[in-house]
């Protein structure tokens, strides 16, 4: 309450029975969640969504130990969260007692910090501290455990007195020297990129970002979490950088002079091979961890401080830049755009995923609140939803946690009750968690869930098509009906088939004022291209083959086969893959049919 | 390289967990670590030994820091420091090779803390080097057990410790702090 907490998402249990019994004293909603993992998803949800701290709650043993995906998952993408078991009585525990876990120990790695509560009078202390520690700094995970006997007990309630310490590493002074190196390198590059990261958004630095790339002319790349951090609709704005970026924008890193990172922390999934990454750059890494400086990339100026900070100090010594002839030759690297795969996909016969996105992002104006699980479909979202506006995406970036999106979502919706929110998921991810459906109704949610059912773990699918041969094991997805599904949870649902289905389909479920499912049975060996392979050099890319991509539909086999004379290819070194089985003489058959799935 | 880090945590339980856990699942490997009380009461004091390039230096003592119970990390490898470990050695010795042994242990500064008719403890403080180089001269006589506690460390001079700090990147210390930059990370 004193934290400003008004919703708080949880699932009771013995050990928590006396928290909760107070609960219902006080004026905070609580969103019963189906399963603990989805408590901790849909708190992180809510957190992304606001920026608030977002609550969890959850008795001991199992109910603890379903957390810790979720703790994980804040803890990878830096999401303020604080998560509250129950444990048992204090003198019970080490004794193996009935739903007892040391829950303690085993989140270690994957909290900022946690607590073992024995006491009542430790509890204000710890909550305290624990919400500091959440939303500070790089925000994160904190674990609260509390023993059933110091929920039962009564203390002295003193607030005041509570207040979290002071601690960790000592402030340091304004780095002067790194600032000047910062200025003089930013100021004389011919070819600077910014490399805008999550920790942008957390620390709300959208503005300072923006001033920075206008006056000094710089085009900014984006990290799958610093989507959002500056507009998609910019001039300057690349797009997503990394593993399935688009090729220009790799390019564009490898052949800079100067990179400025910001908030972002050169994931193995941004950087590809570390040793070939962006070799004729300097780098200017503006970071609050200071851990994360030179941890992968080892760079020539790292200024410790929140972005916003930094460049507040910065900016008024940048100069006005004219970098039209670097801006150019990135525009020149443009050939293989997403939009012209776009235009080249057919529309008839199958649906594919990259359509459904670019047609959800017509449809809701480019406004919605999208919520994305993990795999092919999440990677489409940002290739194909163009974000312009801060927190209008969440997904589990750094963990990769499939099931995120739909709790995730709930948490987003409680948060912002009137945005527009979306679930793409594919059928897997959803499959993980698709319990919480049933929280959507019961909290009477108008959240709208796309899913991208292709029949299979589809990222999976590809990585076993690049470099496992196509042996597809354990990829081909078996998934109930999925209209039925929702239908048995009274909500509405439909399936479509045809690309002009989806924008009438679309539409529909936002003039509904309740939470509506739409299952698009897209392409199933359908391909998110480009792609680095895992620690490739980031310029090796996997690229879209040409000229007609992805039109084999199935029936026709070898039909497209890869043109190795592609310009486009040429010009960025890109290796080509063809996309189809047309190698097997069996290609035609279905991984499906074998499964007796009737998709 | 190998690299002394002086850690000052609170005496909570779970610290030594918190820290040996960091250490581990970053990948770096400990050769030793030392806990003990200090002059304050409610902080304990750490000497961790690592095996470590000098890229990694700087990484581990911002993660050391990011540890809530972390009260304050200092490398002392690169500034002059007084290190020493203690070791127990329980030897065989009989009549005829006590007087050896007893020479031995003057060579080395070491004392004779307990004897019996078949064997001596003698206990040594000194640098690792040192311990070392008696263990190898009583191992002709036979070391039957030997128990030491790893290294622990501490700067020379009065204020070594205050100054402590290696940053990333250089301050100029011209400006006051900055309000807005948190570091709880």
């Amino acid at each position: 309450m004193r934290e400003g907490v008004t919703d708080i998402f949880g699932y009771p249990g013995g050990a928590i029975l006396p928290a909760y019994d107070a609960l219902l004293d006080y004026p905070i909603r609580h969103i019963l969640a189906r399963h603990e993992q989805g408590a901790t998803h849909m708190a992180d949800g809510y957190a992304r969504a606001t920026g608030k701290v977002g609550v969890a709650v959850a008795t001991s043993g199992p109910g603890a130990t379903n957390m810790v995906t979720g703790m994980a998952t804040a803890m990878m993408d830096s999401s303020p969260i604080v998560c509250i078991t129950g444990q048992v009585g204090s003198r019970l525990i080490g004794s193996d007692a009935f739903q007892e876990t040391d829950i303690t120990g085993v989140t270690l790695p994957v909290t900022k910090h946690n607590y073992l509560v024995r006491r009542a009078e430790d509890v204000a202390p710890a909550v305290r501290e624990a919400f500091y520690l959440a939303r500070t700094g790089r925000p994160g995970p904190v674990l609260i455990d509390i023993t059933k006997d110091a929920q039962q007990a009564s203390c002295t309630f003193d607030w005041d007195a509570a207040a979290p310490k002071p601690h960790g590493r000592p402030p340091t002074p304004p780095q002067l020297t790194e600032h000047r190196r910062a200025l003089e390198l930013i100021n004389a590059a011919e070819r600077p990129l910014i490399l805008a990261g999550h920790g942008i958004l957390i620390g709300n630095a959208m503005a300072q970002v923006r001033e920075l790339a206008d006056r000094a002319q710089i085009p900014v790349a984006m990290t799958l979490l610093g989507i959002g951090a500056f507009p998609a609709s910019h001039p300057l704005n690349l797009g997503m950088m990394g593993m399935h970026g688009e090729a220009w924008v790799n390019t564009a890193i490898q052949q800079a002079d100067l990179l400025i990172a910001l908030g972002m922390r050169f994931d193995d999934r941004v950087t590809g091979n570390l040793k070939t990454y962006a070799q004729n750059a300097k780098k200017i890494h503006i970071e609050i961890d200071p851990a994360e400086i030179n941890k992968n990339v080892t760079v020539d100026v790292g200024i410790v401080g929140d972005v916003r900070g930094v460049l507040d100090r910065l900016l008024p010594s940048i100069a006005p830049g004219d970098r039209r002839a670097w801006l150019d030759s990135i525009d020149a690297l443009k050939g293989h755009s997403a939009v012209r795969d776009i235009k080249n996909l057919p529309d008839e016969g199958h649906l594919y995923a990259a359509h459904v996105i670019h047609d959800l992002w017509h449809a809701t104006n480019g406004k919605a609140l999208v919520v994305t699980d993990v795999g092919q479909h999440q990677m489409w979202e940002a290739q194909y939803y163009h974000h312009d506006v801060p927190r209008s995406l969440i997904t589990s970036g750094g963990l990769g946690t499939m099931g995120f999106a739909l709790p995730a979502a709930i948490g987003a919706k409680v948060a912002r009750p009137r945005a527009d929110v979306w679930v793409v998921v594919g059928d897997g991810g959803f499959q993980m968690t698709m319990a919480e459906l049933a929280t959507i109704v019961q909290e009477n949610l108008d959240i709208n869930i796309a899913i991208i059912n292709n029949g299979y773990l589809g990222m999976v699918r590809q990585w076993q098509e690049f470099f496992y041969e196509r042996r597809y094991s354990a990829t081909p997805l078996l998934s109930p009906d999925f209209v039925k599904i929702a239908q048995a949870y009274g909500i509405k649902a439909q399936s479509v088939t045809k690309r002009a289905d989806v924008v009438p389909a679309v539409k529909a479920a936002r003039a509904e004022r309740q939470a509506v499912l739409l299952d698009f049975v897209v392409e199933q060996e359908d391909t998110v291209y480009p792609m680095v392979p895992a620690g490739a050099d980031l310029d090796q890319m996997i690229r879209r083959p040409d000229p007609t991509p992805l039109a084999d539909t199935g029936d026709e086999i070898g039909r497209a086969s890869a043109d190795p004379t592609s310009p486009a290819d040429q010009s960025s070194g890109g290796v080509e893959v063809s996309p189809k089985r047309d190698q097997f003489g069996r290609a035609s058959a279905d991984p499906l049919a074998e499964t007796g799935a009737d998709v | 390289m190998e690299t002394t880090f002086v850690v000052h945590v609170e005496d909570q339980p779970g610290v030594l967990t918190r820290v040996a856990s960091l250490v581990r699942r970053r990948g770096f490997n400990i050769e030793s670590l030392t806990v003990g009380h200090t002059e304050t009461p409610g902080v304990s004091r750490m000497t961790i030994v690592l095996d470590v390039d000098e890229a990694a230096i700087a990484r581990i003592e911002a993660n050391l820091y990011k540890l809530v119970n972390v009260i304050r990390v200092d490398n002392v490898t690169p500034r002059p420091s007084v290190f020493r470990d203690l070791a127990m050695i329980k030897v065989a010795a009989t009549a005829e090779s006590r007087g050896a042994i007893m020479q031995l242990v003057d060579v080395f500064r070491a004392r004779v803390v307990d004897v019996s008719p078949d064997s001596l403890i003698i206990e040594i403080t000194g640098t690792e080097d040192k311990i070392d180089g008696l263990v190898e001269m009583l191992k002709q006589y036979g070391v039957l057990e030997m128990a030491r506690t790893g290294r622990v460390a501490m700067s020379r001079g009065a204020d070594a410790g205050q100054r402590a700090r290696t940053d990333i990147g250089d301050d100029d210390g011209e400006v006051a702090l900055d309000g807005n930059v948190s570091y709880s990370v």
